[in-house]
């Protein structure tokens, strides 16, 4: 090749933009592919709580089902949250800084009454993680997601400090901001099944 | 958006000018403390490969101590409790350390973003961070080993045994965590490469153009990411059985071993196939090559690979047909375990179009190919066998079993992996390996692993179970146990041959230039061994084999910044130019990282209290991570152009 390079036929993408959103940008794939892995993480330890309910016939076995109400508080947290989220992340993919101060604000507030209820919702299982295999799955389950819980609340917080330095902020933060909320999504929508499979299912089943 | 230019404004710079410019943006710290910063895909890929290789090596003599010791009855070279933990180190070191490190990790951190035109993987911090990990898990599990705390309950580790009641001590607990560190590093390296595959292309490489090799590391990607989550939730929950009282597999408290079983398989299975298909896409890879024609039937081993990976998802069940199942189960899986045989003949019967309409050129890398050809196809019809249940419940846990999966593991990875060796070394290091001693290699180990594990078959059907540490000589087992020990010999000394020959080429090997095979991929369209950004043109592609069909005039890519690390993001189907990005410099956070997550990991198994303590060091790390700084900030804020708002 060369010196012949000198004259070759180029494709300029000079013009292309580096600050993007959505399935454009590397880090929404990366975000995919962690919320597909824990994901499956969840799907299958749901399938080993029915597992180990269909090995016996007394379930929840010699306890009360969790009791309903931090559960359906949680619920009412994460649905109501969504919009802080959603109204975030729409004033980062427009760069709007101080929407996107105010809205990781209310979203770690959000995160922090979540956490808060949480420790509700331990206290309300009706059984510790090592009375019994039922009692093992529940905290498990729970716990699974109060991990993800808290790396989310943890990352929208250093989010928000760095928001608040202006000569840290450019277009890849307002990009991670963006991810920030499709992270928090999958908080939100893996809660639902395993909401369902703690508190519904030993009721129904 | 992006424009083709005919002909281009000639360049400010130079050639010589642009190639350091390139270097000083592209280049790893140097030094002691630099190595542990050290970012860019080919270092890291180089440090899975020798790391795999050591662990290769060390499962290899822990399996040359298993054939001393049953190499005749009644031998006392090594007691019972030795040889349990040999056996169980020798297969998760396969397992685990060696077969996914190497055939996924290793191998798609250094080629696939080679193969498809990009200076880098992406993620190159987590990258690095995936190898720290890895090398920890592994140096911590033979640490333990050799203070007499290795695990001794199996690669597979069933409850009950390796649970509190009949595994007391930490030996277990070692193995199970030994899981996290590896399955975590092969996940962080699944995103990796799906996200490389998918928006790293090379401009006009559509789905059709992705090389076949590249397709199958994705396969393997995307099961490591349907799989793994398994394993590691099985191995916590026994760490959790076994460190803080949970009854998870503890039947008397509503727990059940059988959960564990299917948890593992789950993983295990597909595993089979993480292994092997990554052969199957050197096998393709080394068959067009040496065959000069672009491989037959392109589109039906794709969906080949595709469809093993699906299926592959659904014979978990076959490895448990002794355990007592309903009926409907034994059905479905054994058809399932049947079906799996008809992507692999896809695959054969194209291979063996692509040669038989290719010119064949037989060097040292294709006798590999050869060995694969005959020794994995035995282990598929073993398989095939094994798949009938009555089979199945005859010679279950016996060397029958061992035989198949030795004949399809080594068959299906081994061989293709020391073809590749051949093949891709000279990529790396820049030098040729020598073919006499390649063949001397081949035929040492062809021979030597015949020896070794065909009479396996036979000891298995007369009924020898596997995981004795020894036998009554008037069983009559001793003869063939004898020939199989000789064999080992013959494998160990054609694997020493390659090492000298590693060892010869990096000393006085030819050198290679950029395409000593004259093969068609990417990786092959530059030096040997590359730059440390890869390219110096950015190509664009117009075929599967560009090398071969690109014409000349092909365009390049231009007006990428080169005093960063800016590269292209490409569209996930067509590969057509989407937006430029900027990769993370060169960070020693990822390895601080490493050492905390190690710590947190290490220390559970000693005091529940340390997830919670550890997790401050590992948040603290992780923060230093992501932290941007002020004047590489200020710089992109600079030069930042924003996406068209709608």
């Amino acid at each position: 090749m060369g010196g012949a390079a000198l004259n070759r036929r180029t494709l300029d993408v000079s013009d292309l933009p580096n600050v993007v959103f959505g399935y454009r940008g590397l880090l929404w794939w990366g975000t995919l592919g962690l919320a597909v892995i824990e994901g499956a993480m969840f799907a299958i330890l749901i399938a080993s709580y029915f597992y180990l309910r269909s090995r016996t016939s007394d379930w929840p076995p010699g306890v009360m089902p969790p009791a309903m109400l931090y559960g359906v508080l949680q619920v009412i947290c994460y649905a109501l949250s969504v919009v802080p989220a959603v109204w975030v992340q729409k004033a980062a993919n427009k760069g709007d800084l101080r929407k996107v101060q105010l809205g990781l604000i209310v979203l770690g507030v959000f995160g922090l009454l979540s956490l808060g209820l949480r420790v509700g919702e331990f206290a309300s299982l009706n059984v510790k993680w090592n009375s019994n295999a039922y009692g093992s799955v529940v905290w498990m389950l729970l716990g699974a997601h109060t991990v993800h819980l808290l790396t989310d609340w943890y990352d929208t917080l250093v989010l928000t400090v760095i928001m608040f330095r202006p000569s840290l902020v450019e277009g890849k933060r307002f990009m991670d901001t963006s991810e920030n909320s499709d992270y928090w999504y999958f908080v939100v929508l893996a809660w639902l099944p395993v909401w369902f499979t703690i508190y519904v299912a030993p009721r129904i089943l | 958006m992006s424009t083709l230019d005919q002909p281009a404004v000639a360049p400010k710079l130079t050639e010589e000018q642009r190639h350091d410019l390139l270097e000083r943006t592209w280049r790893e710290p140097p030094g002691f403390w630099g190595w542990f910063s050290n970012v860019n895909h080919k270092s890291i890929g180089k440090r899975y490969f020798v790391t795999a290789f050591i662990f290769l090596l060390l499962g290899g003599v822990l399996a040359v101590l298993m054939r001393l010791q049953l190499s005749r009855p009644e031998n006392r070279f090594l007691g019972p409790d030795e040889y349990n933990q040999i056996f169980t180190m020798h297969g998760t070191t396969m397992m685990f350390l060696f077969a996914v490190p190497m055939m996924f990790e290793a191998l798609s951190t250094y080629f696939v973003p080679l193969m498809l035109g990009a200076r880098n993987i992406a993620f190159p911090r987590l990258n690095a961070f995936s190898y720290y990990v890895y090398l920890f898990g592994g140096i911590m599990l033979w640490v333990a080993f050799v203070m007499n705390v290795g695990p001794d309950v199996g690669w597979f580790a069933y409850v009950p045994l390796s649970g509190p009641d009949y595994t007391p001590g930490k030996r277990a607990d070692f193995w199970a965590q030994m899981i996290t560190f590896t399955e975590l590093s092969a996940l962080a390296v699944a995103v990796e490469v799906v996200v490389t595959v998918f928006k790293l292309r090379a401009p006009g490489m559509s789905l059709n153009r992705i090389p076949i090799f590249v397709w199958a590391q994705l396969v393997v990607a995307f099961m490591v990411i349907f799989a793994m989550p398994s394993v590691t939730l099985s191995s916590t929950m026994l760490l959790l059985d076994r460190l803080i009282g949970t009854h998870f597999f503890n039947p008397a408290e509503g727990g059940d071993a059988l959960l564990y079983q299917h948890l593992f398989w789950w993983f295990g299975h597909p595993e089979v196939y993480i292994i092997f298909l990554p052969g199957t896409g050197l096998v393709s890879t080394l068959m067009v090559a040496f065959s000069r024609r672009k491989a037959f039937g392109y589109t039906a081993i794709v969906l080949a690979t595709v469809a093993t990976g699906f299926i592959g998802f659904g014979v978990w069940v076959h490895h448990m047909f002794t355990t007592g199942l309903p009926q409907m189960s034994y059905g479905f899986f054994a058809a399932a375990s049947l079906m799996i045989v008809i992507p692999t003949a896809v695959q054969f019967y194209c291979w063996i179009a692509t040669i038989w309409s290719g010119h064949l050129n037989m060097r040292i890398p294709m006798w590999f190919i050869a060995g694969f050809f005959f020794i994995f196809l035995i282990g598929g019809l073993t398989g095939v066998m094994l798949a009938l249940i009555p089979l199945d419940w005859q010679v279950h846990d016996t060397y029958f079993v061992v035989a198949h999966f030795h004949y399809v593991l080594i068959g299906g990875a081994v061989f293709p992996l020391f073809g590749a060796v051949y093949y891709w070394l000279p990529k790396i290091t820049g030098r040729m390996l020598h073919e006499g001693l390649g063949k001397w290699h081949f035929w040492l180990f062809f021979l030597g692993f015949n020896f070794t594990f065909f009479p396996m078959h036979i000891l298995g059907l007369r009924g020898m179970p596997r995981r004795v540490y020894t036998y009554q000589p008037e069983l009559g087992w001793g003869p063939i146990n004898a020939l199989q020990s000789a064999g080992a010999t013959l494998m160990a000394a054609g694997v020493l041959v390659l090492l000298w020959n590693v060892w010869r080429s990096y000393r006085r090997g030819d050198a290679a230039g950029p395409n000593p095979w004259q093969a068609g991929t990417l990786e092959w369209a530059t030096s040997s061994p590359p730059p440390v950004y890869n390219f110096r043109d950015l190509p664009t592609v117009s075929g599967v084999e560009p090398v071969w069909e690109n014409p000349p005039d092909q365009p390049v890519v231009a007006g990428l910044h080169e005093d960063t690390r800016e590269v292209l993001v490409t569209r996930a189907l067509d590969a057509d130019p989407d937006h430029r990005t900027e990769f993370p410099n060169s960070s020693i956070w990822p390895f601080l990282a490493a050492v905390a997550v190690t710590a947190l990991f290490v220390g559970s198994i000693f005091h529940e209290g340390a997830v919670l303590w550890f997790s401050i060091p590992v948040a603290i790390t992780l923060t230093g991570w992501f932290w941007p700084k002020g004047n590489e900030a200020a710089r992109r804020r600079e030069r930042d152009k924003w996406e068209a708002q709608h």
